[in-house]
């Protein structure tokens, strides 16, 4: 019986449902309890994962039974700071024209209640893959984490710009798609069956006789290189830059975080049908494959963002690092804790992604978004908290003791060094070192930089959620690590392979 | 007594600096300091670590267990002394300060008291983790004391500051890391104790892994020192940063670099160390002179004292590395000596631009004739950093010169450095002299050179005033103190240093017995 099992998904549909109808409600105060019943309908599912789960019904028949927890909790926290964040910014011209007077309301035209219909399914996507047991429930999950991001994309501001991004992630998307259902296909066809326990029994088998089939290699790789593209892992991240500048900011912090998350997770299952077990490590092939993407991803990730003037773009570029780091876990494998590291670090990244874009999308300069490292300059002077939550922003993305976010990469870098992949930890230290040089500059321009031209003229944002979003991600970056103890037992239990 | 209580007075001080009015900063940033300073000095008269090889002040707390990971304080004798060491230094920065900020005044006296949490830290720190969260987090009040209140060329000297030591640092964890991970392998748990670490790495690497790792170790400690080829950031740091910033980096920070020498690579790496020690000790030496040259061209003062750094901090390498007791007694001995002479002459250059805005040798000269107090310190803390017997320079760059020249010989403690590395760098010692020298004879004596437009917006008189004097005269009797009596020191940590060096005879012997084999 697999509906207990759905149970916050099923919230986060009732949510998306109510969403739906209370938007186009021609009641202004009525529509304005949209961010109301988002919340509402994470926060309830959160309580259920944290009062009501019934461990046993999780885990039943998945592969990693104990991972719907500890990501349950994370997107439904994470969710609601997004939430926050976005609150007010699909259709926000309409919205205050109708206020204004001047047009009348009109259901047909407005967007505002379907924003929120699609933040709720696409984190119920992300967390309907921790429970995927076959490849057509992931590919599934996968795609609705995903296809509702397109569209908020598009919907995020009024901006040519924005429809150029949603094109481009949507077409890139799709071929991804078409990519990874391509490898899915070929496991099939090595395997016999979509169901990932039967797929792992069969890979061990095939791994008793000699060694995993060409078949299902050439499956795996075909996967792993279609959903690097919600990891945006080189070489599929081309897209990241152009798409994370393109939508609104605080829609970036959503796409930079769900889709990353919901790959990383399908990157989990997925290999773990193919190693790890008894003992056996991965095929060689993906071994080194996972390597040079890894290696690739961080350092194309750095240098892209060392080379950028936009903060935007530079935050897109550095988000692809991060991908990388993700990787070096994935490859360090659930026995010498990679995957608690993995998710620790999903943790750690996504609240310090959130802070930086949350930042950028609490200030504005003549009515449009601030984006360019330039208009922060001199933050501090009027705009003092921005300026110090974007330093602890960057600072725990850098990885700097004892932010939240140095022990995130504190775990991937000793899972990395148990696993034995020593020189793959020395890279990703002196990429940290590179991402240092640009990190730096979002701590040191808003809180020591000139105020110029143009730095003068940001205001602050009309709503103040995206600020508040802001200042609870920096607290939590502060505070997180005083219960680490407690965040790394809840990461390594959740992080269990096998029943 | 608490050691945590030595970390969190400046750190409650750094706080409560930070929510009150701009106007008793000053104030309780020096109230906090000089408490900070009592508590050390209470905490020094009974501490049970001088003269064994004992830890005093230990506090233990589980934190991360199945990392093994702990909330460990202690220090033994030589960590004390540097608390010491900077507990003394920091109300004297703090008294220094008092004039030269202007602006953002309750960041600055904040920043500065976080930093001496952090570095009181570095030092009491018995867990690895511990250590290194301290030693990293050194870097960001430096960082914002540097970029707001440094001079011109502030934000690259920040930025490359940070870079530098941040690289170094990572390569560091790396290797810390993977010492972490075979104590792991051997004894199927993880374990950041520093003395459980210590005590796996000497015998359970083995020589490739041990010369990996003190790579990686050096990549960090080297950068902090710094070790020539790394030091570029430092002229420019020093150079930029405000008179507490350099008085603190060359005081305390460059210490952190040979105390993480002294702490980690020598007791773990016995092998590799016997087997690199020569090349580090050419490093050393190529930084006494090449450094020891460049000052002597430098027409900035305080860029000429942050030159010189580099090449004072070689001789203390150089002790270090000469792997017997009397060069670490030497090395430890310069660390604080050089704190003591080298902070005292930030300060003086630093009281110095405050009335003049230039640290130009050839715009400001003969200033004995207008200040004969201020003249008198200089010549004073020169003599003091250029090694004037009596002074508390001499003694140190004595003993290391000496047991670098005795490493070579057989006995107790055999080394690998030998007469030929004593030789040149005691060359150093007269490139010091000559350098220093000719600054004072610019700067103190000869005709007396003042830019045209000085005085016009000072509050301070011509002369050193009450408050600065009584900034300096702390300095200069503990340099007399140390110059004439340095066995207090080099007695009180004797059993430290034996301790570091407990795998040395040994591992020196087996590598000359490998050397006869081979040929």
């Amino acid at each position: 019986m697999v509906l207990p099992l759905l149970i916050p998904e099923l919230i986060l549909l009732a949510g998306a449902v109510l969403c739906a109808i209370v938007g186009i409600s021609s009641r202004r105060n009525v529509r304005d309890s949209l961010p109301v019943i988002a919340i509402g309908a994470l926060a309830l599912a959160g309580c259920w994962y944290l009062f009501a789960a019934d461990d046993a019904v999780l885990a039943a028949g998945v592969s990693m039974p104990f991972l719907g927890k500890w990501i349950g909790l994370v997107t439904c926290a994470l969710g609601i700071v997004l939430v926050l964040l976005n609150a007010g910014t699909a259709d926000r011209e309409y919205e205050a024209a109708v206020a204004a007077g001047r047009t009348t309301f009109d259901p047909l035209r407005t967007t505002r209640g379907e924003f929120y219909v699609f933040i709720l399914l696409s984190l119920g996507g992300l967390l309907l893959v921790t429970a995927a047991r076959d490849l057509i429930w992931m590919f599934l999950a996968l795609e609705l984490a995903s296809l509702p991001t397109y569209v908020m994309v598009a919907m995020s501001r009024r901006d040519r710009r924005a429809q150029e991004a949603a094109m481009k992630y949507f077409f890139l998307g799709a071929m991804s798609a078409a990519l990874f259902l391509y490898g899915f296909a070929l496991l099939y066809g090595a395997t016999g069956t979509v169901e990932l326990a039967g797929m792992q029994e069969a890979f061990k088998a095939q791994a008793a006789n000699g060694g995993i089939g060409l078949l299902g290699l050439a499956g795996m790789l075909l996967a792993l290189l279609g959903i690097g593209f919600k990891l945006a892992a080189a070489p599929m991240h081309i897209y990241a830059a152009d798409v994370y500048e393109g939508a609104a900011s605080s829609v970036t912090a959503f796409i930079g975080f769900v889709p990353k998350a919901a790959g990383a997770l399908a990157f989990m299952l997925l290999l773990a049908t193919m190693g790890w077990f008894d003992g056996t490590p991965l095929p060689a092939v993906i071994e080194v494959v996972l390597w040079v993407m890894a290696v690739l991803t961080m350092t194309l990730g750095n240098i892209g963002a060392l080379l950028q003037t936009s903060a935007k773009r530079m935050l897109a570029w550095s988000s692809i690092a991060h991908s990388g780091y993700i990787l070096i876990g994935i490859l360090a494998g659930p026995e010498h804790g990679g995957f608690a590291a993995v998710l620790l670090y999903l943790l750690a990244y996504g609240l310090g992604n959130t802070g930086v874009f949350a930042v950028l999308a609490s200030l504005r300069r003549g009515g449009v978004e601030v984006e360019s490292l330039e208009e922060l300059s001199g933050l501090r002077e009027r705009h003092s908290r921005s300026a110090w939550t974007m330093a602890v922003s960057s600072a725990s993305l850098l990885g700097f003791p004892p932010l939240f976010g140095f022990w995130g990469k504190l775990m991937i870098f000793i899972a990395g060094v148990s696993s034995g992949h020593i020189v793959l930890v020395v890279i990703a230290g002196l990429n940290s070192a590179i991402s240092a040089a640009y990190y730096l500059r979002l701590v040191a321009l808003p809180l020591m930089g000139e105020p110029n031209a143009r730095s003068r003229e940001v205001e602050r944002a009309s709503t103040p959620w995206p600020r508040l979003a802001s200042t609870i991600v920096a607290i939590a970056l502060v505070l997180l690590p005083l219960v680490l103890a407690a965040l790394l037992q809840a990461s390594t239990t959740s992080a269990v392979v096998g029943g | 007594m608490h050691p945590l209580l030595l970390m969190l007075v400046p750190l409650l001080g750094g706080v409560v600096i930070a929510c009150s009015p701009s106007r008793t900063a000053k104030s309780t940033a020096l109230v906090t300091t000089l408490l900070a300073f009592a508590l050390s000095v209470f905490v020094a008269i009974d501490f049970p670590g001088w003269g064994t090889e004992q830890w005093g002040l230990t506090f233990d707390a589980p934190w991360l267990e199945a990392w093994g990971m702990s909330l460990s304080f202690g220090a033994d004798s030589v960590a004390m002394l540097l608390v010491l060491l900077t507990t003394f230094l920091m109300p004297l920065s703090v008294l220094g300060s008092w004039t030269a900020v202007t602006h953002r005044r309750r960041e600055f006296f904040a920043w500065l008291l976080v930093l001496q949490a952090a570095m009181t830290g570095v030092f009491l720190a018995r867990d690895l983790m511990v250590f290194y969260v301290c030693f990293e987090f050194t870097l960001v009040p430096m960082y914002f004391l540097i970029a707001i209140y440094g001079s011109t060329n502030r934000a690259k000297a920040s930025l490359k500051f940070f870079v530098y030591t941040f690289t170094g640092s990572l390569l560091a964890l790396a290797g810390f890391l993977y010492v972490g991970w075979a104590f792991a392998q051997e004894h199927g748990q993880w374990s950041f104790s520093i003395e459980a670490l210590t005590a796996f790495a000497r015998t359970g690497l083995s020589s490739g892994e041990s010369a990996m790792v003190l790579l990686a170790l050096m990549a960090g400690f080297a950068v902090k020192v710094p070790l020539f080829p790394v030091h570029t950031w430092l002229p420019l740091a020093h150079t930029e940063a405000p008179t507490a910033g350099s008085v603190l980096l060359a005081g305390v920070l460059l210490k952190l670099g040979t105390y993480g020498l002294y702490r980690f690579v020598l007791p773990m790496l016995p092998a590799a160390v016997v087997e690199y020690a020569p090349f580090i000790g050419v490093l050393s030496i190529i930084g006494i002179l090449y450094a020891g040259l460049i000052c002597w061209v430098q027409t900035d003062i305080k860029k000429l004292v942050a030159y010189s750094s580099v090449s004072h901090l070689g001789f203390c390498v150089l002790g270090l590395f000469a792997l017997n007791p009397l060069g670490l007694q030497g090395s430890v001995l310069y660390m604080v000596n050089h704190g003591l002479s080298t902070g005292a002459l930030f300060f003086l250059i630093g009281m110095l631009y405050e009335r003049y805005h230039t640290r130009d040798m050839n715009t400001v000269g003969g200033l004995a004739k207008v200040m004969p107090v201020w003249a008198c310190f200089m010549v004073f803390f020169v003599l003091a950093s250029v090694g004037l017997p009596g002074l508390n320079g001499f003694v140190s760059e004595f003993l290391c010169l000496i047991a670098t020249f005795a490493a070579g010989a057989t006995g107790a403690y055999p080394g690998v450095l030998g007469p030929w590395y004593a030789a040149f760098a005691a060359l150093g010692m007269i490139i010091a002299a000559m350098y220093l020298l000719m600054m004072v004879g610019k700067v103190v004596f000869g005709p007396l050179r003042e830019p045209d437009d000085h005085h016009a917006h000072d509050v301070l008189p011509v002369d050193l005033n009450t408050r600065e004097i009584a900034v300096l005269v702390p300095l200069a009797i503990a340099c007399v103190v140390l110059g004439v009596a340095p066995w207090i020191a080099t007695d009180a940590i004797a059993g430290s240093v034996t301790e570091t060096l407990s795998a040395y005879p040994a591992a020196v012997d087996a590598a000359r017995d490998m050397l006869a084999v081979q040929h």
